[in-house]
């Protein structure tokens, strides 16, 4: 069995008295593919979240390699750890938004290159050629001076992704990546991330695509107010749930 | 009527209107420049978090901006020498606009910052920037982008305040031509051809920022 690569322990957190996380314990092995489902509001998109520290949380522990994400203890005092220390833990993870969430004073190849210019003081010549090298990849290779404004949704999704993926994250977290597309342009994006499932990466999908989570995970958790409610290989979740808010919740949603 | 207009006593006096058209631009580039640097680090304290930020940077906006700038200039140029400060006009009156254009200038960029898309913050942070480097290469030049149609109109009129340097005797457009009005007593044509330096200026102001507008422009 390949190494642990992620161990989340008693994760909490809460939005003033409004608890979203109560408890989530979860550990994921190098080279899975785990995808996150759940009603909206179950907290699976925070969870994501929290892994690179784009939410704070109040308790619990999130360890990537080994590596205590965001807070230290210090004296029996938990602390939140450096901005420059968190900067260095989040280029080892690689995340998309729903929204893509591109520059969009910068061309597909700049956005790209930002992050390994500035983060991984790469020369710019060389940081072109990565991001060549990874717009290819995605099919993108001819819109490499394009502006996102200029590209479709799609398109400009295929460039987040790509990106994330330049920055060699250990972990790769997708939040919705298709939820904001239009049905046409949904299947480009899943075949680069099914690309990207191929080659070894681990990543973490929080998804409303139930097909795709089918097809691409190695593992689902279901996610239910807050709290890990199931979890299990894709084809017994889906074909024969153990939870009755699991059947439910499939029953509502679009696989079948 | 029966009045002529008679041009030859302002031509005579023209190249000393040119120096004072130049020192204006001078005064108010200059000031601009220092107050668009005020300006960037009061709308960042505007938008911060935490009170002990936000309220001093709201503070000295309220305040200048209920100030008539001719206050600020008198004070500045008699009040401040009794207090001990002793500073030229020139430096005294360029302290000022740039105060004012100070908080002006926060005004315009606060409204630019809070029209970003956190998401865009949230995707710096995610590929490991620190948050400097995300306001040095993604806040302030969408920033940049979004206020240079209403950043026009205040550089603008900042220059136009250089105008009240004439009260305490910088030698600026306003104050040569109130020379030449005084000597020459040709009261309507100095005005007029004053008057006309000011527009041509403002309106070649106008377009260069129209043009920079254009360069900047993300593509769609």
């Amino acid at each position: 069995m390949s190494k642990v690569l992620l161990e989340i322990q008693g994760l909490r957190k809460q939005y003033g008295i409004v608890e979203v996380l109560k408890g989530v314990d979860c550990t994921m092995r190098e080279g899975e593919v785990i995808s996150i489902i759940g009603s909206s509001g179950s907290g699976k998109t925070t969870m994501l979240r929290c892994i690179n520290m784009l939410e704070e949380f109040q308790g619990g522990r999130i360890r990537l390699e080994n590596e205590d994400i965001g807070y230290e203890q210090a004296g029996g005092v938990r602390k939140r750890k450096s901005e420059k220390d968190i900067a260095r833990q989040r280029a080892l993870t690689g995340m998309a938004f729903q929204q893509f969430n591109l520059f969009p004073h910068m061309t597909a190849a700049q956005n790209i290159m930002l992050g390994l210019v500035k983060v991984k003081k790469m020369p710019r010549d060389q940081a072109r050629s990565v991001a060549e090298k990874w717009l290819d990849r995605v099919g993108l290779a001819s819109r490499a001076d394009h502006y996102p404004g200029q590209l479709s949704g799609g398109q400009q999704q295929r460039v987040a992704i790509a990106r994330a993926i330049a920055m060699a994250p250990r972990l790769m977290l997708f939040d919705e990546v298709t939820s904001a597309l239009d049905p046409e342009l949904v299947g480009e994006v899943l075949q680069v991330i099914n690309g990207l499932a191929a080659d070894g990466m681990s990543m973490l999908l929080v998804t409303h695509e139930m097909r795709f989570a089918y097809e691409v995970s190695s593992r689902v958790i279901f996610m239910n107010q807050g709290v890990i409610c199931e979890e299990g290989a894709p084809k017994e979740m889906f074909v024969n749930p153990k939870t009755e808010r699991l059947a439910e919740f499939l029953k509502t949603s679009s696989f079948n | 009527m029966g009045y002529t207009l008679n041009f030859a006593a302002v031509w005579r006096s023209f190249d000393q209107l040119l120096e004072g058209l130049a020192l204006s631009l001078g005064l108010a580039f200059v000031s601009i420049l220092i107050g668009a640097a005020i300006g960037l680090l009061v709308a960042f304290a505007l938008i911060a978090r935490s009170g002990w930020i936000k309220r001093p940077a709201a503070t000295y906006v309220t305040i200048i901006r209920n100030l008539p700038i001719l206050v600020l200039v008198l004070f500045a140029y008699f009040a401040l020498p009794q207090l001990g400060v002793r500073i030229g006009k020139m430096e005294s009156f360029v302290a000022v606009l740039s105060i004012y254009s100070g908080a002006y200038l926060a005004e315009v960029f606060r409204a630019g910052l809070v029209s970003i898309p956190r998401g865009l913050t949230e995707a710096g942070l995610a590929i490991g920037l620190t948050p400097m480097q995300i306001r040095v290469s993604i806040i302030v030049p969408l920033m940049l982008r979004n206020v240079l149609p209403s950043l026009s109109s205040t550089v603008i009129s900042l220059f136009k305040d250089t105008s009240l340097a004439a009260a305490i005797a910088i030698p600026e457009l306003t104050f040569e031509a109130r020379k030449i009005n005084v000597e020459s007593f040709r009261v309507i044509e100095t005005w007029i051809v004053a008057s006309g330096l000011y527009v041509t200026t403002c309106s070649v102001l106008a377009v260069l920022m129209r043009v920079v507008e254009r360069h900047l422009a993300v593509p769609r």
